[in-house]
């Protein structure tokens, strides 16, 4: 609504002054909004052209061959890299949701706002979100692969995720957290009920819509990731049989099969895979938080 | 009584969750600390960082990785040069220009650009920028510049998102004061607003760097990545998160280790950009 | 007639500022005393004080003693098993975002109860106490959200009395709510008086001549006067309530 307005008052005011006063000066106010356009336009062109490139180029060598269920040097197929993934993300949500939706019930429900203790965990939390996959990555193979001799594995890639989405999961859930009235809370405590059960029965199931698009936009890092797992899980192009053997997942197999440079179309149709499934994350954690902020209305 | 530890004890368990955080920064600092600076040592302090000339299969090895600091810097600062004013321009657009029926659409598609895997943009970069740039200009295309071109694109949605934030952050009485004072709607934003967001402006260029300095996948795909002194946007150039990844799969003992220090290395710029972000942060919220 | 409730010498504090200064009071058992006074005087903190609702309020200290049933509720007792006798109903309406049931249910199964027609029972019955019966029983698997504002009061007070308290405390329970569900609630209340120990704050001073027993007026953080409600509306004893009562104040 207000950004409506102040739209409608720019246009009317910018028409005003150039009829009263634009001779005097060259008018730099259409220049800048020329320039403020089409810089806009160039961000909507890249997505559109990146996303449209992947599709006109991939879709028609979407064969059925792709999804076989073994992976040959003659089909390449996608299949066991997309049901590693799916394990992949499995596994780290598994171990990050715990630890970032008890550590947010931590700073929103119960810590002092102002203890030093919850400064430390904020900042650590804040370099954990700017820290580069590569270096998840590194730590991954030096922690988990070598000095807990998991070796290249679907339990090291899925720990070095969990580390990786955590400040992503934290940040969400608390605010979804911060989201509930506190009018809940004080009827729950003013019925006798403790702390704990304040939080399990009423705080936390009215978060849920926002955790959830927050454990979606995680869902989506974990797919798209590459370079953090390129040195924990390994890149064998099989299905993997347990927690402690080696697979590769879709990003990496997508972008084995480019770097080799023999299987163009076929890294093309799986481009379109991978880019489908984010894209439908994306979607669903807007509609999910839409739904959020429909139902607190 | 019971109960009261019981209370207690879930609070302990929220505790240690909220801990974890903290003991996977000390972890990882611990980890890489540990097994990069010793081999810095060996390597001397001053033939890796300044060392001009990283060749680990030669006898005896030279481990300088100033060319990939330089390749790093280089490709980042092309990545700010083109990314930042698209970004902050677009930015400008959404919080002040865009009619909200076009913005529930357009926000949606910007926080698609950063959902975008990064396998996806060095496969889209490796087959129509380096291609394009090959016709374009001679030689092989898998250069600088096209690295740069690539980066710059994918931290659009950081430098979008922070920046968008920070325009809207700013008091509508700067707009109004400024349009009472008979400018446009342009200049009250160019003018009035935009300086009074720059704080925020420079957080999200910041993040955006951080976030170009540690890409790794994108990068590799299209920047060449040979280990020589940058000499040119038109030639290839290797960054510290590819001198990783491409050769830690065949490295061993001294030359894994200089390879876990150049991820110290990177590592510690990250933690620089990290403290010059929330200094800034800081600073914006004051404002 | 008994003291439910004896106020000794408390004194409040939000970190510097003091909002109550020395409060002695007794509360009666079975009757209604209204707290009465312009905004800020202390009225609501002095009511949540009397559960211990003011412990989540950072920076807030207390002094003094609060007796229930001559017991000091900040010694010894445990605040849950407080809150369980003495309950409490909020300004607005705040029933839980989950069904008619389970926000009547909620208390009782706080409280260990887990027998489901022990349940039903506790349920139907609190929700024919607090006078929403009819209007509800069709749909008690129904979000209690989708209630209009006094329904939603009325589904609140059924959820306090749910865990039968001896004590309702109400923090203007109907300054939210149009005047026919303003007028439930005080029937209500009135009817309410008969087995429980009821104190309303209100900043409506004909409901409190309507519905209470006894009135204590506050001001910046005093009690200035404590009396039988038509005692204290026809014959103040002190200037100040006068002023307030006929409108010359605040």
């Amino acid at each position: 609504m207000n950004a409506k307005t102040s739209f409608m008052n720019g246009a009317a005011s910018g028409r005003g002054r150039r009829s009263s006063q634009g001779r005097r000066r060259p008018d730099i106010s259409l220049l800048l909004r020329m320039v403020v356009y089409l810089c806009a336009g160039i961000t909507l062109l890249a997505l559109l052209l990146l996303i449209a490139y992947i599709l006109v180029k991939g879709v028609p060598h979407l064969t059925v061959s792709l999804f076989a269920l073994e992976y040959t040097s003659e089909n390449v197929s996608l299949l066991p890299a997309l049901i590693n993934t799916l394990m992949m993300t499995g596994l780290a949500l598994l171990l990050s949701i715990p630890p970032g939706v008890g550590a947010s019930i931590y700073l929103t429900e119960y810590a002092d706002r102002n203890s030093k203790k919850v400064a430390l965990i904020r900042l650590t939390a804040e370099t954990l979100s700017g820290i580069p996959s590569i270096i998840y990555g590194l730590f991954g193979m030096l922690f988990f692969v070598t000095y807990w001799q998991w070796g290249y594995s679907l339990l090291a890639g899925a720990a070095t995720l969990a580390i990786m989405v955590l400040p992503l999961i934290m940040r969400s859930t608390e605010e979804a957290l911060k989201a509930t009235p506190d009018s809940y809370r004080e009827a729950s405590f003013g019925l006798g009920a403790g702390k704990f059960r304040t939080v399990s029965r009423i705080v936390l199931p009215s978060a849920i819509p926002g955790i959830l698009a927050g454990i979606i936009l995680a869902i989506g890092r974990i797919v798209g990731e590459t370079a953090a797992l390129i040195y924990t899980a390994g890149s064998v192009a099989v299905i993997c049989r347990d927690l402690l053997s080696s697979g590769r997942t879709l990003s990496l197999h997508m972008y084995l099969l480019s770097s080799e440079g023999l299987y163009t179309d076929q890294a093309y149709a799986t481009a379109v895979v991978l880019l489908g499934l984010v894209l439908l994350l994306n979607l669903l954690s807007g509609r999910v938080a839409g739904k959020l902020t429909k139902g607190n209305e | 009584m019971k109960s009261a530890i019981k209370e207690k004890a879930f609070e302990i368990l929220f505790l240690l969750a909220a801990l974890s955080s903290t003991a996977a920064v000390l972890l990882i600092c611990v980890f890489l600390f540990a097994n990069g600076v010793p081999a810095m040592a060996e390597i001397g302090w001053f033939d890796f960082l300044l060392g001009r000339n990283w060749s680990p299969q030669d006898v005896p090895a030279s481990y300088g990785i100033l060319p990939m600091i330089l390749g790093s810097i280089y490709v980042t600062a092309g990545a700010v040069i083109i990314g930042v004013p698209i970004g902050i321009l677009t930015a400008v657009y959404l919080a002040r220009f865009c009619p909200p029926r076009l913005y529930r659409r357009l926000k949606p598609a910007v926080d698609l650009l950063a959902g975008i895997p990064s396998v996806i943009y060095g496969f889209f970069g490796l087959m129509v920028i380096v291609p394009l740039l090959r016709e374009l200009l001679g030689g092989t295309g898998n250069s600088m510049l096209a690295a740069s071109i690539l980066l710059g694109m994918m931290i659009l949605p950081t430098v979008i998102g922070i920046s968008e934030a920070a325009i809207r952050a700013v008091p509508e009485s700067y707009y109004e004061g400024a349009l009472a004072l008979g400018a446009s709607h342009e200049r009250a934003v160019f003018f009035a607003q935009l300086p009074a967001a720059r704080s925020g402006i420079m957080a999200a260029v910041v993040l955006g760097v951080g976030r170009a300095i540690g890409e790794t996948m994108a990068v590799i795909m299209v920047a060449g990545n040979q280990a020589r002194m940058p000499d040119g946007i038109l030639y290839g150039v290797r960054t510290l998160t590819a001198n990783i990844v491409t050769e830690m799969g065949y490295a061993a003992d001294l030359h894994r280790e200089a390879l876990i220090a150049t991820g110290v290395v990177l590592f510690v710029f990250i933690l620089l950009i990290n403290l010059c972000f929330s200094i800034l942060n800081r600073r914006g919220e004051r404002a | 007639m008994m003291n439910k409730i004896e106020i000794k010498n408390v004194n409040l504090y939000y970190d510097k500022f003091q909002a109550l200064k020395n409060v002695n009071m007794v509360v009666p058992e079975n009757r209604i005393t209204a707290f009465i006074g312009p905004s800020g005087c202390g009225k609501s903190t002095l009511l949540k004080s009397l559960n211990r609702m003011n412990d989540l309020i950072p920076g807030c200290r207390i002094q003094g003693e609060v007796r229930l049933d001559d017991e000091n509720i900040y010694g010894e007792m445990d605040v849950n098993q407080l809150r369980k006798r003495v309950g409490m109903v909020f300004q607005k309406p705040n029933p839980f975002p989950m069904s008619i049931y389970d926000n009547i249910a909620y208390g009782p199964k706080t409280h260990g109860i887990r027998n489901r027609t022990e349940l039903d029972e506790i349920v139907v019955g609190s929700l024919q106490a607090a006078a929403i019966w009819d209007e509800v029983k069709d749909r008690l698997k129904k979000n209690a959200l989708s209630l209009s504002g006094g329904q939603q009061q009325r589904i609140c007070i059924a959820r306090a009395l749910a865990v039968e308290p001896e004590v309702l405390l109400m923090d203007e329970p109907t300054s939210a709510l149009d005047p026919i569900s303003t007028a439930k609630i005080e029937d209500l209340v009135l009817e309410l008086r008969n087995t429980y120990t009821i104190v309303i704050v209100t900043h409506n001073m004909q409901q409190a001549v309507r519905v209470s027993d006894r009135t204590a007026f506050f001001l910046l953080g005093e009690v200035v006067e404590y009396a039988d409600t038509d005692k204290l509306f026809s014959v103040p004893r002190d200037k100040r309530t006068e002023d307030y009562i006929t409108g010359r104040f605040g």
